[in-house]
């Protein structure tokens, strides 16, 4: 079993602090959902725990199975199990999205999961499972893609990757609601891989979500949601706490642990913010 | 750059062979030669090149007399072995042709290749010039005045040539310059694929003037691929134009790797109504290299459309340059025209890629779009590819080979795009 451990994190970006103290902990098989306003650091989040250029951690520790992951390149950290689905797939012209798999995977030491079955056939048989038209395969990596085509194309690489801990970011932004089941679904199937997966020597997946919606978590029950604001983890609890956010807002749950509205909603600079979210 | 021109005078073009009508024509070039002047980058057409530090009069003029190597070149037939498939092979040894293949069954059809110092009259003769000389610069003057052979491939109309016909272009010789020309002539409705090789070996100064020729007819299409591969001692200075009759399309890709300076003109002249272009470069530059692109994109006719997409990478202390105009002229009613330019910079300075995109409009009622880019590889595709656990060197060679895949899988000539990504290969793998 592993576990992803962040204690006392803190990150900042040209000199601005935007992660001020997140202790966290995913552990196989558990889906831990963030939730949190537009602006409050969750994307930052992902970024600083895969090594994304352009953010400087300033205290805390991140440690996968006991291993440093900050003081590794961002390569190593892939290898060592943890695996990011970015809420915007970045376009390569000219790489087959299968070539692109048989590197990730020559690179970090991994067989394609689906015993015997070449990597190709694996990703085609991911694709029907999630409805992705296989032709898509054939385009150059991401390129042209709709924005829902994109998040199944990278959890056809979740799958296929078979990483020990997923950070995936608006999972859900362009899917629509049959797509949406799908892909959950089949990160379902990765968290509780059952009696099969277990037989095959499969571990579980161990999941954090990150969204600012509720939709999501519909599908993919989490076994514990934190509230996400101003870089902080303000409050913890079940899959209750995401129907409060649904009835109440942030607005609330920030007043309950003294930070203004305006702490709340204030916007860090992200330099990878998208400006046409 | 001197202007002596001591080699260049009519007294020696007079001492190359040929045809009479040849003869006069080649003085009277020389003649134009001498009232111009040497090229220097204060002009638009010349800016960022290195011209000035071209030493003409240091050349000489290679198969005076009749003396040259005349057998096939090793790196000739290597190009051709790699097109099994071909219909047709014509062999240029500095300029001059030394080997003529074409099947049987197409010169039944009347299709002919050959060298235009054995014709007497007819098409090839009336259509030499015909697209380059309204562009002629003072390097055009000099291959027409020192043309030691052209090789010609003629497509009677209606006639579809399936496979394709090899040109093959070897320099050689320090100290020398050659004068390589290609000549293709589409009938009405022809159709043809024309693959063309540019190539010299290493540990020489040569300097290769050329001059590629298309004139196309109405309705007709022509595919076309050039490879320049020259040694890292050679200077190119190139022209090719072509002229597109209506209806009429061209399909031309050029992949230049080689040499010293390597300077290619691409033009494109419009001039039948619904005629199209679709212009494709890559190009990748290492060592000292220079390579320089200008390109037209000549509309003068209505309804006629163009496309061009010219990607390239520097790298180590090369240096690139493009420099491109569409041209909608006033008759350009309905045109559309795509430039696209993008480079990749993959070294500090003083490796570094110059991109100047412009758009000339005489016309209303046009489509115009032009785009160019220079940076370093994306910061984005590197972190996502080592996201995915690749590491930054492999992250960068897949990214820089995706790069140029993305025009070499548009190739029209299929079977010359895996010897490209050998070559591609090679040359990444060899930088310093």
């Amino acid at each position: 079993m592993s576990l992803l451990k962040i204690e006392g994190l803190h990150a900042e970006v040209d000199g601005h602090p935007i992660l001020k103290g997140v202790d966290l902990e995913v552990a196989s098989g558990r889906v831990e959902a963030i939730m949190g306003p537009n602006g409050s650091g969750k994307s930052t989040l992902q970024h600083v725990l895969m090594g994304r250029p352009g953010y400087t951690v300033t205290a805390g520790t991140v440690t996968l199975d006991g291993t440093d992951l900050l003081a590794l390149p961002t390569h190593e950290r892939a290898a060592a199990g943890l695996f990011v689905g970015l809420q915007y797939p970045v376009e390569i012209p000219g790489i087959g999205f299968v070539e692109f798999l048989s590197e990730a995977l020559a690179a970090t030491g991994r067989r394609a999961t689906g015993s015997g079955a070449g990597i190709a056939e694996v990703v085609r048989l991911e694709a029907d499972r999630l409805g992705l038209a296989t032709a898509l395969l054939d385009r150059p990596l991401n390129v042209g893609l709709s924005g829902g085509e994109k998040k199944r194309l990278e959890t056809i690489q979740l799958a296929v990757l078979a990483p020990k801990i997923a950070i995936l970011d608006e999972l859900d932004s362009g899917l629509d609601v049959d797509a949406l089941r799908q892909v959950s679904q089949r990160v379902e199937s990765l968290t509780h891989p059952g009696d099969a997966g277990a037989a095959a020597g499969r571990e579980p997946l161990g999941v954090l979500v990150i969204t600012h919606y509720n939709r999501l978590l519909f599908e993919l029950r989490p076994d514990r949601v934190h509230v996400f604001i101003a870089g902080q983890i303000v409050e913890s609890g079940g899959p209750e706490l995401a129907a409060e956010l649904e009835q109440t807002g942030y607005e609330q749950i920030a007043r309950r642990h003294g930070l203004s509205s305006t702490q709340a909603f204030v916007a860090p600079p992200d330099p990878f913010a998208d400006p046409g979210f | 750059m001197s202007t002596t021109t001591l080699s260049f005078g009519a007294d020696v073009a007079r001492r190359l062979d040929g045809p009479a009508w040849l003869a006069e024509r080649r003085i009277a070039a020389v003649e134009r030669f001498a009232a111009g002047t040497a090229p220097t980058s204060s002009e638009e057409i010349w800016r960022y090149s290195r011209i000035e530090s071209l030493a003409l009069d240091r050349f000489t003029p290679a198969w005076i007399d009749g003396i040259g190597e005349a057998g096939i070149p090793p790196a000739a037939a290597a190009v051709a072995a790699a097109i099994p498939d071909r219909a047709g092979l014509i062999v240029v040894r500095n300029g001059r042709v030394v080997h003529l293949e074409l099947d049987d069954e197409l010169v039944a059809r009347g299709v002919a290749v050959g060298d235009v110092l054995e014709v007497a009259d007819g098409p090839v003769r009336e259509s030499l010039g015909t697209a380059a000389s309204s562009s002629a610069d003072w390097f055009t003057e000099l291959n027409d005045g020192f043309l030691s052979g052209a090789a010609y491939v003629h497509v009677p109309a209606g006639v579809v040539v399936e496979r394709p016909i090899v040109v093959a272009h070897w320099c050689e010789g320090d100290g020398l310059v050659s004068f390589p020309r290609t000549l293709v002539i589409l009938g009405e409705r022809a159709q043809a694929t024309v693959a063309e090789y540019h190539a010299s070996p290493s540990g020489i100064v040569h300097l290769a003037d050329a001059v590629t020729e298309f004139v196309i007819g109405d309705g007709a299409m022509l595919s076309h691929v050039a490879l320049q591969a020259h040694g890292p001692g050679t200077w190119q200075v190139a022209l090719q134009r072509s002229t597109i009759g209506r209806d009429a399309t061209l399909r031309s890709s050029a992949v230049a790797l080689g040499g010293d300076y390597a300077r290619l003109r691409s033009e494109s002249v419009l001039v039948g109504q619904g005629a199209s272009s679709d212009l494709l470069a890559v190009y990748f530059g290492t060592g000292s290299q220079t390579l320089d692109f200008r390109t037209l994109q000549d509309h003068q006719a209505p309804y006629t459309s163009s496309d061009l997409l010219f990607k390239g990478a520097v790298d180590e202390q090369a240096k690139s340059v493009y420099s491109g105009i569409v041209h909608m002229r006033v008759n350009a009613k309905k045109a559309r025209a795509n430039q696209t330019n993008r480079n990749l910079v993959l070294a500090p300075p003083p490796c570094g890629a110059e991109s100047i995109p412009n758009l000339v409009i005489e016309a209303n009622d046009v489509k115009c779009s032009h785009a160019s880019a220079i940076g370093p590889i994306d910061e984005d595709q590197l972190y996502y590819l080592q996201s995915r656990g690749i590491a930054p060197a492999d992250a960068e060679r897949l990214i820089v080979f995706g790069f140029f895949e993305d025009v070499l899988a548009r190739l029209p000539l299929a079977s010359l795009a895996e010897p490209l990504r050998t070559a591609v290969t090679a040359k990444f793998g060899g930088r310093a």
